[in-house]
């Protein structure tokens, strides 16, 4: 086994592209399954040296969050904070106060479990994955990465540099809201990360619904969005946006919850999301 | 009761002075069991079973003995059955002809580093005939059942039983006719629970250091809740003389009934035995889960009727307790814990001792009796609200009192129940008002707590101060009880004693620490050996006066003349006289070997402030408060601490913590992510009300306080959630799902 | 093959050979023979391990010791100077905010990095940022009301 720290996301890539190799951004997913046997990487890159990955930038129209970026600086970024609180929402609930210091998004998206708490944000939010590899780049929406538990899109070589957030437009809300028997510590049971715009009257304009949790990875039911656009989500539609989360969700029986439980409970919070997001377009 | 315990004033009993253990758990330097090491010392690692029920049909430990680092294997070989009375812990520490639960020890390896010994284990071929599984009590009752154990035919049954099966023994108890009792009552209510398994969930891992050499003499270091218990254990299973090992108890971090049995321990000696090496055995965190002591599960009927006006007029249960793969569910203790709070003319109680393929059980905080409470007290509750009278009247109109017979047999002596029913009726949160969506609940419990084998050793120092050795290792803070009864029985200041736990060539025996039998039982045996040195202090100021020894008392930390003719003396303080000790006869000590009798039962009552999510199942604890008779509290912040945590560890139970096993019979949720206990943001503050009845079996009135926190906290939940939705729960815990399919079915019955 | 660090703990320069795989927990524990810091689950679902890495809190079983290499670790046994224990520390003993004491590392680890990031938490607060530090012998009550106290006695100490 061997460690390595590269200076630059060419050299993680090269490095990435050896047989056994793994990345390395947070540690929170990769050490725990080291340490039970799951995964014997040959080679360990760690990404936290190298230049830019460790912060967020904002340009004129989009956010950049490096690979590297831990849950709790996204917390500490204003902007961000006040431009996606449903991307914080998310990745807030990453763990702890302590895995919150390690983790990041992009390591929450590679891991590719179901239950990832920032990818139905981020994926709300119409996040991209910046992805590197031997052969360049590519700019592909993050729900595209994972493609089923623990397994991504991902070529060999290629790790995910950053996480790319248009800037929203007006009158735009997000939330993210998930199920956990304890109040922290927890993985989410069922989750639904909603962004949506509003026009000047209050009518929904557009908006993205995804559901963590309810199948191998993240559903985005078209009928669920389609429940809230073009009304002013009154109870009629987020009593249709419920039902279309529950009918779309696909979850298995676990040692989390139950199939049926989750089937209803990604429902009631899919309301209870999309009345925050819609509290927050309209600035309260 | 001695005259003096209901109106004596104590000068520092009942005080909160710092602990004097705690700087050192303040600033990292505590060592606790995982903290020993030694030079040269190699990692022992353990093998386990990846399967629920499973014969071994041969063990080839030949590739991972040749792997370089290696210094030794052991397998259940080198532990030879022998006629000791220790035959199920032996098959619990390595597994014989079969593993018998998912995590069973099979084969251990002691090499120079982790990794080598990680290697190893995979270098170990074990070829098992996977055998069908039960893991549910109810499932391995059935005639139909896989059979664990060939030599277990039902105890007590009649007739015999003639055939083996999962039923280890029948236990029954109680007095008058319960059928009759149900004929005279306006109304009966009848219930089956479910409580699936909980662990101890201590934060440390189990983790020990032995160093042994080929004549079996040796040391061992360990976190444990008794020492003795872990030498007599290790030295029986490696044929070693007991005083040949000593044992020393680290600090330990955390218990609650989990730490007094032993897992590693036995396979460290043998494996420093055989390495000629000390070897330091530390349990992952899924081996803690998977091997290691939770609780049983339960099925239990519950029976109530009452008059109208709210008395009980009979009283049944049937608790079916599955423990693990060997006998001990405690089913037994739960029968008897039953209806312990009530004062009844006509109760039964039958308890099924059941074997699973799962590990076996271990004492946890007043074990057997959570589960029964839940049930007995959800049944209490329902009547209660049936007859339309308020719960807490309702049970003091059935309370035990001093004179009771209870339902277990003996009769109570003075206790506690009513006083703190009463304190919880009369407290502002049982009038507080509740929101829509929110209920309130109440329970009662019970424990018996404890005495036990005890032996202490108080010796004086030249100086005045004071070196107290128990050998009851401290879980929470009992060395400052201790050193307070020192200082009040001497009359010398908390500062001035130092408490420590000696090891097992120091002292005599000691039970381990459990039973919440610690600061009775230590304590009487302290406050006897204080008093024993005293009684050589005052002899030694009576032979430097000239005058007899029975003229001098022992007031305030002196010796002085009494009576009318001892004359004129000033004061010998315990400090002048132990410095002229060297001149009046030698050493001061005192000394105190005895079974403590007379524990004092303890009772509790709890009341909580509940918020359900109708839509999630999920539930809010808002509000929560403890009543409890601690007899006396020596140091009332850390009997504070006992209520709050006990409670906490309830509420977890109640609402999260459970063992979930798949069809294949292993454990599902083996770590802190799935196994839920509570969280700091989980809770609110726990109030604690602390009702002081003394005990009559202590010097100064002290019962245990340890354990029937943990017993009401799952019915009072229940009760709650009752109050809150108009569902009754009965399958605990009662997490989110089990809840809201509960409320569904309720509104689709209605 | 061994790697070769070198690290700051505690203020102070500090070496140590580890495996690749090794943790900074193990590190700390087996190399340089800080015990303070504890193993309650090795898995990051516990926060006994807790330690401070460059203004982090994080759990120092879910970084590797190769992490560590030209940062700064501050454990349990960086904080009392010399005989003088801190307010937290002080006020965890005053409250009886411990019973076994295996936690309480890795609570005054996590809360003195609140105190040093909100002097004036409330109770929510206090027990939303401890939410990855399990205790089982208190219930948190005098965990919780210890912090509040401390960071109300620096306050005032502070503005004194």
């Amino acid at each position: 086994m061997r460690f390595e720290s590269p200076s630059t996301v060419a050299a993680a890539a090269a490095l990435l592209a050896e047989p056994g190799a793994r990345a390395l951004a947070g540690g929170s997913d990769l050490l725990v399954q080291m340490k039970s046997g799951m995964v014997q990487p040959a080679v360990i890159v760690d990404l936290k040296r190298i230049a830019g990955l460790g912060e967020i930038r904002e340009t004129p129209d989009a956010f950049i969050i490096g690979a590297a970026v831990p849950g709790a600086a996204l917390r500490e970024a204003k902007a961000l904070r006040k431009a996606w609180p449903g991307l914080v929402d998310g990745s807030k609930l990453i763990g702890s106060t302590q895995i919150q210091g390690r983790a990041t998004v992009a390591g929450n998206l590679c891991n590719a479990s179901p239950a990832a708490d920032s990818v139905p944000a981020m994926a709300a939010c119409g996040a991209m994955a910046v992805v590197t590899g031997p052969n360049g780049s590519r700019t592909v929406p993050v729900e595209d990465i994972p493609v089923g538990p623990g397994r991504t899109s991902l070529a060999k070589g290629e790790l995910v540099e950053a996480i790319r957030l248009p800037k929203p437009p007006p009158r735009t809300g997000s939330a993210y809201l998930r199920f956990t028997p304890r109040t922290e510590m927890d993985i989410a049971v069922a989750s639904v990360g909603i962004a949506l715009s509003l026009d000047a009257d209050g009518t929904v304009t557009a908006a993205k619904v995804v559901l963590g949790a309810v199948g191998p990875k993240v559903i985005i039911p078209e009928a669920a969005a389609r429940a809230l656009i073009g009304t002013r989500a009154d109870a009629a539609a987020l009593d249709a946006l419920a039902a279309a989360c529950s009918a779309a969700a696909t979850p298995i029986d676990d040692k989390r919850g139950t199939k049926e439980f989750r089937i209803r409970v990604v429902g009631v919070l899919a309301r209870r999301a999309a009345e925050k997001a819609i509290e927050r377009a309209k600035g309260k | 009761m001695p005259k003096d315990i209901a109106t004596r004033t104590f000068k520092q009993v009942g005080t909160r002075p710092l602990r004097p253990d705690g700087i050192e758990k303040v600033t990292g330097r505590a060592r606790f069991g995982a903290d020993f090491s030694m030079p040269g010392m190699l990692t022992g690692r353990i093998l386990r079973s990846p399967h629920a029920h499973a014969r071994i049909l041969k063990i080839d430990t030949s590739a991972a003995e040749a792997l370089p680092g290696v210094k030794a294997v052991v397998t259940a070989r080198d532990f030879p059955e022998t006629d000791d009375g220790l035959h199920d812990i032996r098959m619990n520490v390595m597994a014989r002809e079969k593993a018998l639960y998912d995590g069973h020890a099979v084969a251990a390896v002691a090499a120079v580093s982790p990794a080598v010994a990680k290697e190893a284990l995979k270098l170990i071929r074990v070829d098992y005939e996977v055998l069908p599984h039960v893991t549910d009590v109810d499932e391995a009752m059935k005639p139909s059942a896989p059979v664990l154990h060939q030599h277990i035919f039902t105890a007590n049954e009649s007739p015999a039983a003639k055939r083996p099966s999962n039923v280890a023994g029948k236990y029954e108890f109680g007095h008058g006719d319960p059928e009759a009792g149900f004929r005279k009552a306006d109304h009966v209510i009848a219930r089956s629970f479910k409580v699936e398994a909980a662990h101890q969930g201590y934060i440390e891992p189990h983790a020990c250091v032995a160093n042994v050499t080929a004549d079996g003499q040796g040391d061992l270091w360990c976190c444990t809740q008794g020492h003795f218990m872990v030498r007599a254990i290790s030295a029986g299973l490696n044929g070693m003389d007991l005083s040949k090992l000593r044992v020393t108890a680290s600090e330990i971090g955390g218990g609650f009934g989990g730490k007094t049995t032993v897992y590693i321990e036995p396979v460290a000696v043998a494996l420093s035995r055989k390495a000629g090496k000390p070897v330091k055995i530390v349990m992952t965190r899924d081996e803690v889960f998977r091997a290691t002591g939770p609780t049983h599960s339960a099925s239990i009927d519950v029976k109530i009727g009452a008059t109208k006006d709210g008395r009980i007029t009979g009283a049944f249960a049937e608790l079916r307790y599955q423990g693990g793969a060997f006998p001990g569910s405690l089913a037994d203790m739960g029968a008897m814990a039953a209806f312990a709070c009530y004062d009844l003319e006509n109760v039964r109680t039958i308890g099924w001792d059941v074997v699973t393929n799962r590990p076996k059980l271990a004492a946890y905080r007043a074990p057997s009796a959570p589960a029964i409470c839940f049930a007995v007290e959800s049944v209490i509750d329902e009547l209660a609200r049936t007859i339309g009278m308020d719960p807490i009247d309702f049970r003091l109109k059935n309370a035990a009192r001093e004179g009771t017979l209870s339902s277990y047999g003996p009769t109570y002596q003075a206790i506690g129940l009513e006083a703190t029913l009463r304190a919880l009726k009369a407290h502002p949160h049982y009038k507080a008002p509740l929101k829509p969506g929110q209920g309130r609940g109440v329970a009662c419990g019970f424990w018996f707590n404890f005495g036990g084998q005890t032996c202490v050793s108080l010796n004086i120092g030249l100086d005045g101060t004071v070196a107290l050795s128990v050998g009851t290792p401290d879980i929470g803070g009992s060395r400052a009880s201790m050193s307070l009864m020192v200082a009040e029985e001497l009359g010398i200041p908390y500062e001035k004693v130092r408490c420590i736990i000696a090891d097992t060539a120091s002292l005599g025996y000691n039970d381990v620490t459990d039973g919440s039998r610690v600061t009775f039982s230590t304590g009487l045996a302290t406050i006897q050996a204080a008093r024993n040195a005293i009684k050589v202090m005052c002899a030694r100021a009576a032979a430097t006066w000239g005058i007899p020894e029975d003229a001098v008392e022992w007031v305030d930390g002196h010796a002085r003349p009494t009576g009318p003719n001892a004359g004129n003396f000033e004061p010998l303080s315990l400090a002048d006289i132990a410095a002229q000790s060297h001149q009046t006869g030698g050493p001061i000590a005192g000394h105190c070997e005895v079974t403590a009798e007379g524990a004092g039962v303890s009772f509790g009552a709890h009341l909580a402030d509940v918020e359900v999510d109708r839509e999630t199942g999920a539930v809010k604890v808002l509000r929560y408060t403890v009543a409890q008779d601690a007899g006396k509290a020596v140091h009332p912040a850390y009997v504070e601490g006992q209520y709050q945590g006990g409670a906490v560890q309830g509420i977890g139970w109640a609402l999260n913590e459970e063992y979930i096993y798949g069809h294949d019979g292993r454990l599902q949720n083996a770590g802190f992510l799935d196994y839920r206990i509570p969280v700091c943001s989980d809770l609110p503050m726990i109030d604690t009300l602390i009702l002081e009845i003394p005990n009559p079996g202590h010097p100064y009135g002290v019962r245990g306080v340890g354990e029937t926190p943990i017993v009401p906290p799952m019915a009072t939940i229940g009760n709650a959630i009752a109050a809150a939705t108009g569902v009754r729960m009965t399958h605990a815990p009662m997490s989110p799902p089990r809840i809201l399919k509960a409320l569904t079915e309720n509104q689709a019955g209605t | 093959m061994a790697l070769h660090v070198k690290t700051n703990v505690n203020g102070d320069a500090a070496e140590f050979l580890c495996e690749p795989d090794e943790t900074l927990l193990d590190a700390l524990r087996d190399r340089l023979g800080l015990t303070g810091t504890k193993e309650g689950c090795g898995t990051g679902d516990c926060g006994a391990c807790s330690v401070i890495l460059d203004g982090r809190l994080v759990c120092s079983c879910l970084v590797l010791a190769a992490e560590a290499e030209g940062r700064s670790v501050r454990t349990i046994e960086g904080m009392a100077k010399g005989d003088e224990l801190t307010t937290l520390q002080r006020k965890f003993l005053e409250h009886a905010a411990l019973q076994c004491g295996v936690c309480t590392p890795g609570f005054l680890v996590a809360a003195e990095e609140l105190l040093r990031r909100n002097d004036n938490p409330t109770e929510e607060q206090v027990r939303y940022w401890l939410a990855g530090n399990l205790c089982r012998c208190t219930g948190y009550d005098k965990i919780v009301r210890a912090v509040l106290d401390a960071a109300k006695d620096m306050r005032e100490h502070a503005h004194a």
